[in-house]
């Protein structure tokens, strides 16, 4: 049942809206402490070199500058290098191979941006004119910028031959070899994946507190999973023991994955709060964001998909370069591998596939997840090879597709690239999208277009994407550094409100408004007696964060678990005051009812009842809240069909989209609003890789699309009205049956725009971003040879 | 950004007399361009002598055969302007085009055109419409204001009053954004002015300028017949990530063409 208006399924408007269009959020520089110390970070301006001296003497003595502290300080005070959370077995066995990373540069500065000190002073202004003050000498090394020829260049860490991380491979290279050698086609691809640079609304920040008296750190801090960066700072880097480390990460004004990691600059300020015994603050500004916050994707890719006569697919074989960067940020070899490769049977019956990755480091900005991370380089590579294997094959991209879908009837069905997808229904996606895009009529409008100098194009992309995660039991099994359960926990206060606290983290999500619903509809409390904590390790037991379209399917099932064990609890206290038994008493909306019986009190009741225990069972704690952990079982697998319809202008090469189609499984849908703001949140963000944004450095690595003015980002006037839909196959293994939805858009859309794009364009490839200049190269390029 | 002092004079006189008698001084108009290259730490004027209440700067005349628009009017003020408006529709529409809301309503029309900015979107309409550049000491023809990027005619110390743009007979202004920070990759206003085309170009080169090779195709014939084949010679044309030369000489054609479709 539950409540229509509040309850799952409800299209509840986000209660922290409020809050954050009125300016009352409040974000970690907000927060001010007495006698806090400002931080400003000297940064590499080279991409390679040796740190020769770092002479601070003239900066020092600038008028309130407190210190001025290099890595040698803080390799002094034993505090460690930044690890990577994920090890990858290489294919030949051995483990990957990781290059320090201190969280201030010692003896080498490896990207433009890495810090080398950091200056703190009374004002934010004084330490950012002794920072200028700081006089470091560099003896530049040649930068490997350049990822296609990186593994040929020179050695950028000492040790990492061929600046390789790691040669990775999954599935049957045998069979699939032998496969695209029997194949009546093969459609052979090279595909850019470009680097992207995240831009969360709010760059970074940190404050560090040290109670000399208790000895508790305290860190304020734009994380997106703070238990995590406890225990990283903690077990791996030794800035203080976990149980006197509290991390807080309050308002976060965006993530998109830039904010999973572990950073040198907030490990520093809390390590310099403790040294300098001042509270320290750091704010980046943008400048450092594009500098120094991790990139996402940039891969290049081979690619070759064998068809039999009738069109179904016989093998898929990828080989990929995936870019690093200068370190391993914290979940980095993770992303190209684990959770690009195993994704590459798409919604697709292919028998035999094999991938091989080379993760490479380059002098470049650390390379880490970005929303979808992994699996839009997976649908890109997929999505865009089907579709040009159709026009190669002469065949309907949409029924070539059709033709290859897993089915229904397959389902548990096992990839051969190690994912066993539990449900879907893959054609029902399709056509709704077909019927919504108006997909008989497009050679109509491609007509109209024409007639008025444009190119219209049509593409599709079919994405499926492995999400909730993930089982602990295989994450771990496949080198995750930890566990990737979630827990919860639901407290009834005597009042009869709950206070709902969990590790998954809220930046942007509306958690506080879809948890809120999730547990009054489970608990029958109203929605606004429910209060959603998260983003403390001081208040909330554990957790592992925000990532990866994970937080309602494995946070939100955590939830409902404690919820459970509060309704079990309840029951014993309700039977007890209704002098009955406990298999007695029903528990629906809210009330535990005695059966054959109109005897029936709230939980609310039993809730007071069981913080005043006048009356109460005998041995039974006092009492009524509960916490759970919940593990999934395996993967959730939304997927789904986008639909993109662009016109090029023949005359400029302006690419506009025209259209844009999704329709999405995610499983039960809790807040439809919700759901729909992620889409095209990620839409517009996969739109932006498709059309507007790149991340590009010169050959000396210094970065060129280091402000707004010179990164795209897309703007409202750059995307037309999304039609976006759903359809329904509950995910078979949790219990609320929810997928996760947060980067679906951006995961199904490059592929789907660039399919229109090649398709306006009459050509098989053309790399992102599609800009006007780009596009109309290649329509003078026809138009020459015409 | 470094610390500087800040004077806020009455008048023009007084302006340029305190000009005289600082270091490393800067006038500043709306700061739409200064503000944020002091706040990178990449300009350090010790003094800034602030235009903002200098009497006289401001407003929109409108007489005879000219707009008179005082140095300090700002550009959501030109976009809004009823004179303007009326008398040249593509004046009004270009400033509608420029930054956006929060530039508008900070920027003049005097700090545009002094900065000279390549990518800047008012110089277009200076050498199109053959505007006259009114200073404290003088008059500068339109045409031989821009000199090259970010360098005019104007001598230090020199501040811009007001600019006198002659009403065409027609004129429309069309514009090639750059898609990231929407400046002009390529702008161009296309005028008929006393019976003759004039062309002016912003964003390809490293300043504004006439596009004579337009204007003698248009003289034939404001026709687009006429624009086609004409060569625009990429030569010093700017070049960067977002449009070569060679395109943004491709584009010049495009968005005169575009401009004369709208005349």
């Amino acid at each position: 049942m539950g409540n229509p208006v509040t309850g799952i399924g409800a299209a509840v408007v986000r209660r922290e809206d409020a809050r954050f269009i009125t300016g009352a959020g409040r974000y970690t520089d907000d927060i001010r402490v007495e006698g806090q110390a400002y931080a400003v970070f000297v940064r590499s301006p080279y991409a390679h070199a040796r740190i020769v001296e770092i002479d601070c003497a003239q900066a020092s003595e600038i008028p309130g500058v407190v210190a001025i502290l290099t890595g040698d300080d803080m390799q002094a005070d034993g505090i460690g290098s930044l690890p990577c959370g994920w090890n990858v077995t290489q294919k030949d066995g051995t483990d990957m191979r990781v290059p320090p990373h201190p969280p201030l540069a010692t003896g080498h500065v490896n990207y433009v941006g890495d810090p080398v000190a950091v200056v703190v002073a009374e004002s934010l202004e004084t330490a950012r004119q002794a920072a200028e003050a700081v006089a470091v000498e560099f003896d530049e090394l040649p930068p490997v910028v350049d990822l296609a020829t990186a593994q040929v260049s020179a050695e950028i860490h000492a040790g990492i031959t061929h600046n390789l991380a790691y040669e990775w491979e999954l599935g049957d290279r045998e069979a699939t070899d032998a496969a695209l050698a029997g194949a009546a086609h093969v459609t052979r691809l090279d595909l850019v994946n470009n680097r992207l640079i995240p831009n969360a609304m709010e760059p970074r920040a940190a404050l560090g507190i040290h109670d000399a008296a208790t000895g508790e750190h305290t860190l304020y801090t734009t994380s997106q999973n703070p238990h995590l960066a406890r225990l990283i700072l903690s077990a791996f880097v030794n800035v203080a023991p976990e149980h006197k480390l509290r991390i807080i990460a309050p308002d976060v004004g965006g993530g998109f994955g830039s904010k999973i990691f572990v950073y040198g600059e907030e490990t520093t300020v809390i390590w310099a709060a403790r040294r300098l015994r001042r509270p320290v603050k750091w704010t980046a500004d943008r400048s450092e964001s594009f500098l120094a916050d991790a990139h996402g994707r940039d891969h290049l890719t081979h690619a070759e998909l064998g068809l039999d006569a009738e069109g179904r697919f016989v093998a898929l074989k990828v080989h990929t370069v995936a870019n690093l960067g200068a370190y391993l940020s914290t979940f980095a070899s993770a992303v190209p591998t684990y959770l690009y490769g195993t994704l590459l049977a798409g919604q697709y019956r292919t028998p035999c596939i094999h991938v091989e990755v080379h993760g490479v480091y380059t002098n470049t900005a650390p390379v880490d997840a970005y929303r979808g991370a992994g699996r839009p380089e997976a649908t890109y590579v997929v999505e865009r090879i089907v579709e040009n294997a159709a026009r190669e094959t002469g065949r309907d991209p949409a029924e070539l597709r059709r033709l290859n879908m897993i089915r229904p009837e397959d389902f548990p069905y096992q990839t051969p690239v190690a994912l066993v997808y539990d449900t879907g229904n893959y054609e029902q996606s399709l056509d709704r999208a077909l019927e919504l895009a108006d997909y008989r009529g497009f050679s109509e409008r491609r007509r109209q277009s024409a007639a008025n100098g444009r190119r219209r194009g049509i593409g599709f992309a079919c994405y499926i994407e492995a999400c909730g995660l993930a089982p602990s039991r295989l994450a771990i099994s496949l080198g995750a550094g930890v566990g990737l359960y979630e827990s919860g926990e639901v407290r009834f206060n005597p009042t009869g409100s709950v206070t709902v606290f969990t590790g998954t983290h809220s930046h942007g999500q509306g958690h506080e408004t879809t948890f809120a619903q999730v547990v009054s509809h489970r608990l029958g409390v109203p929605f606004e007696a429910v209060e959603v904590v998260h983003g403390d390790t001081g208040r909330i037991e554990f957790g592992l964060g925000t990532y990866g379209s994970r937080s309602l399917a494995v946070g939100g099932s955590a939830l409902v678990l404690a919820a459970d064990k509060v309704i079990e609890k309840g029951r014993l206290i309700a039977a007890h005051l209704m002098e009955s038994s406990p298999d007695n008493v029903d528990f629906e909306d809210g009330a535990y009812r005695l059966k054959d019986s109109n005897r029936s009190m709230t939980i609310q009741e039993v809730a007071f009842a069981s913080y005043v225990p006048g009356n109460y069972p005998d041995g039974l704690e006092p009492g009524l809240s509960e916490k759970a952990f919940y593990d999934p079982e395996n993967f959730t697998y939304p997927a789904g069909t986008h639909i993109a319809e662009v016109e090029v202008d023949e005359q400029t090469g302006v690419v506009s989209l025209v259209n844009f189609i999704a329709v999405d499984d995610f499983g039960r849908i809790v807040n439809p609003l919700v759901v729909h703001g992620q889409v095209h949140g990620g839409v517009a963000q996969g739109v932006g890789q498709a059309l507007l944004e790149v991340g590009r450095y010169d050959a000396t690595g210094q970065l060129l699309t280091g402000t707004m003015m010179d990164y795209c980002l897309p703007r409202a006037d750059d995307l037309p009205d999304f039609v976006v839909d759903t359809t329904v196959t509950p995910c078979t293994h949790n219990p609320l049956g929810v997928k996760g939805c947060g980067e679906a858009g951006a995961i199904g859309s490059p592929a789907a725009v660039m399919n229109a794009v090649t398709d306006a364009l009459g050509v098989p490839d053309l790399a992102m971003p599609a800009t006007p200049e780009k596009v109309w190269r290649e329509l003078r390029r026809q138009r020459e040879q015409a | 950004m470094y610390r500087f002092r800040h004077h806020r004079p009455a008048t023009v006189d007084e302006a340029a007399r305190i000009f005289s008698d600082c270091e490393d001084p800067a006038y500043l108009g709306g700061g739409m361009t200064l503000i944020p290259t002091m706040k990178q730490r990449l300009a350090a004027p010790t003094d800034l002598i602030d235009l903002g209440r200098v009497d006289g700067l401001s407003g929109i005349r409108v007489s005879g055969e000219e707009i008179r628009i005082g140095a300090f009017t700002r550009h959501a003020d030109v976009a809004a302007s009823r004179e303007v408006i009326h008398a040249i529709p593509a004046l009004a529409s270009l400033a509608r085009q420029i930054g956006d809301m929060q530039v508008r309503n900070r920027g003049t029309i005097g700090g545009s055109v002094a900065n000279s900015d390549p990518a800047a979107d008012y110089p277009a309409a200076v050498v199109a419409l053959g505007a006259t550049v009114h200073t404290n000491r003088r008059r500068i023809a339109g045409d031989d204001f821009f000199k090259d990027l970010f360098e005019t005619a104007l001598e230090p110390g020199e501040i811009i009053t007001a600019i006198d743009f002659p009403i065409p007979a027609r004129a429309a202004y069309r514009k090639f954004p750059q898609p990231a920070s929407r400046y002009a990759i390529v702008g161009v206003m296309v005028a008929e002015l006393g019976g003759k085309a004039r062309v002016g170009v912003t964003g390809a080169g490293p300043c504004a300028f006439r596009a004579t090779a337009l204007e003698e195709a248009l003289n034939r014939g404001f026709d687009a017949a006429h624009l086609e084949g004409v060569e625009i010679p990429d030569a010093g044309f700017n070049t960067d990530m977002h449009a070569s030369a060679e395109y943004r000489a491709h584009l010049v054609g495009v968005m005169a063409g575009q401009a004369l479709a709208a005349l």
